[in-house]
């Protein structure tokens, strides 16, 4: 089994006005080199992006959401920590709309939907901002808040090594969000520094197995 | 001789670290506090980006921005050692704020999943976070101040759900002299009812059967000073301790 494609070749796979999953924390195993191609592609827009925050930096390769915010690509950004004055003055301006979800109950979401869960209680959120709108239920005493599934229909996500299966490896924290938005997504692009021949990950190790992921592009390492 | 406020509060932290806890240290001044942790005291510190045990520094003592020192750094036997193995700084990994971290020996790392069932999960001994707002009844607000660019709440909501214990970092009053621990917090919350312990420059209080109660005061702070600069109603412990104080 082969999923290796050419970069251009796994972009065309995101259509307009898709929700488009990205992993990462930070930079930290951030889909560098996907996002950097799709923003070569302003034809695709519309986009809703779900991400830890929204990394926006001004190095070549290495700058985040920038490029396809600048372009005009994304209508609406899905994430729990946000705090860039280009993308602020979008929001203000009304060109995008933001969504901000606690990091926890966005891992969490991402989770249920992967996992084939209806929602589940939280405690996250009780009494706050949050909480307006949802259902609430008294469990054993404490209050929780209803969270629903967040589906996506592309993730994008990075690992350090993967084989043509799919089958990946992150280094040391650069598995964050990756895993949760590789397994909420219909469609599941991963970007790999090294990529390996079926058979040579052993297989306890493998972090994300293979059957989650879709294409597999193998790219050249990103310097913070 | 003028107190250093952030170092002081940070100084007063670490004095609710035991041996063996697992906590979570946010931005600000609850990250100078693993500055101050005890002698023969270990604690592993939770990173809510992915991995439990980062080493007391925090942040390495490099410019992370700089590639070139990065690189040099992470090539410098003092972090690198094979022998000392895990304490090592690398591109892929980092605390919660983004910036680079170092593994201590002992590290593990996780997905963001695992991460936050630590947080809410009851896994966590303790977290310990900056404030804005605190009130009578252990209300947070510490994410947006209204009329402010909103950065967003990040993982606070998560670890004060959850933790053990929730310990507030906080100057006890604005820079304008207004009281930050109020009957009620106007801001934003982060959360009901959470506060365990709140330490500021002048006092540290402790939620004690749903009652702000001062165990210790500055040096040389009296109760009438204290209440004057507090908006809330608080009591007073039957030992009051003295805090330890960081000067400039």
């Amino acid at each position: 089994m082969n999923k290796v494609v050419d970069i251009r070749t796994a972009i065309d796979k995101i259509k307009s006005g898709d929700k488009v999953a990205v992993g990462g924390f930070g930079n930290v195993g951030g889909p560098m080199n996907l996002l950097y191609e799709l923003e070569k592609h302003p034809e695709i827009n519309h986009l809703t992006t779900i991400s830890e925050d929204f990394q926006m930096s001004e190095t070549p390769y290495n700058q985040g959401f920038t490029g396809l915010l600048l372009n005009g690509q994304i209508d609406e950004i899905v994430v729990s920590f946000f705090g860039h004055k280009k993308a602020q003055a979008k929001v203000d301006a009304g060109e995008v709309k933001l969504t901000l979800i606690p990091q926890g109950t966005l891992a969490e979401r991402l989770r249920a939907a992967g996992a084939g869960l209806g929602g589940f209680y939280t405690p996250t959120g009780v009494g706050t901002v949050v909480e307006e709108g949802k259902e609430t239920k008294v469990i054993n005493g404490k209050k929780y808040l209803l969270e629903l599934p967040l589906k996506a229909n592309v993730a994008l996500v990075k690992a350090y090594k993967a084989d043509r299966m799919g089958n990946a490896v992150f280094a040391y924290t650069a598995q964050n969000f990756n895993t949760a938005m590789a397994t909420a997504a219909d469609i599941v692009i991963l970007e790999c520094e090294k990529l390996v021949e079926n058979g040579e990950i052993v297989p306890d190790q493998v972090q994300l197995p293979g059957v989650f992921v879709d294409y597999v592009v193998h790219c050249e390492e990103v310097h913070y | 001789m003028a107190v250093n406020k952030r170092e002081t509060i940070a100084k007063n932290i670490a004095r609710y670290f035991h041996d063996g806890d697992f906590v979570n240290l946010g931005v600000g001044i609850p990250t100078l506090s693993a500055n101050y942790i005890p002698e023969g005291t270990e604690i592993i510190l939770h990173a809510e980006s992915g991995f439990a045990g980062q080493d007391g520094a925090i942040t390495p003592p490099w410019d992370v921005n700089d590639r070139e020192a990065c690189d040099r750094e992470l090539n410098n036997p003092k972090w690198a050692d094979k022998e000392n193995g895990w304490k090592i700084g690398h591109k892929d990994i980092c605390d919660a704020s983004g910036n680079l971290a170092i593994l201590s020996k002992g590290a593990s790392c996780f997905d963001s999943v695992v991460s936050f069932m630590m947080a809410r999960g009851g896994h966590l001994d303790a977290t310990v976070l900056g404030g804005l707002q605190v009130d009578e009844e252990g209300n947070l607000a510490n994410w947006m101040v209204p009329g402010k660019n909103i950065p967003g709440m990040g993982g606070a909501m998560d670890l004060v759900s959850g933790a053990k214990k929730v310990i507030v970092a906080m100057e006890h009053n604005a820079k304008d002299g207004a009281p930050k621990v109020l009957k009620k917090c106007v801001f934003p919350l982060t959360a009901i009812n959470c506060v365990s312990v709140l330490v500021t420059d002048i006092c540290i209080i402790e939620f004690i059967d749903g009652k702000m109660t001062v165990v210790a005061m500055a040096p040389g702070m009296t109760k009438e000073e204290l209440q004057k600069r507090t908006e809330a109603t608080i009591h007073f412990a039957d030992k009051i301790d003295v805090m330890d104080i960081v000067e400039e």
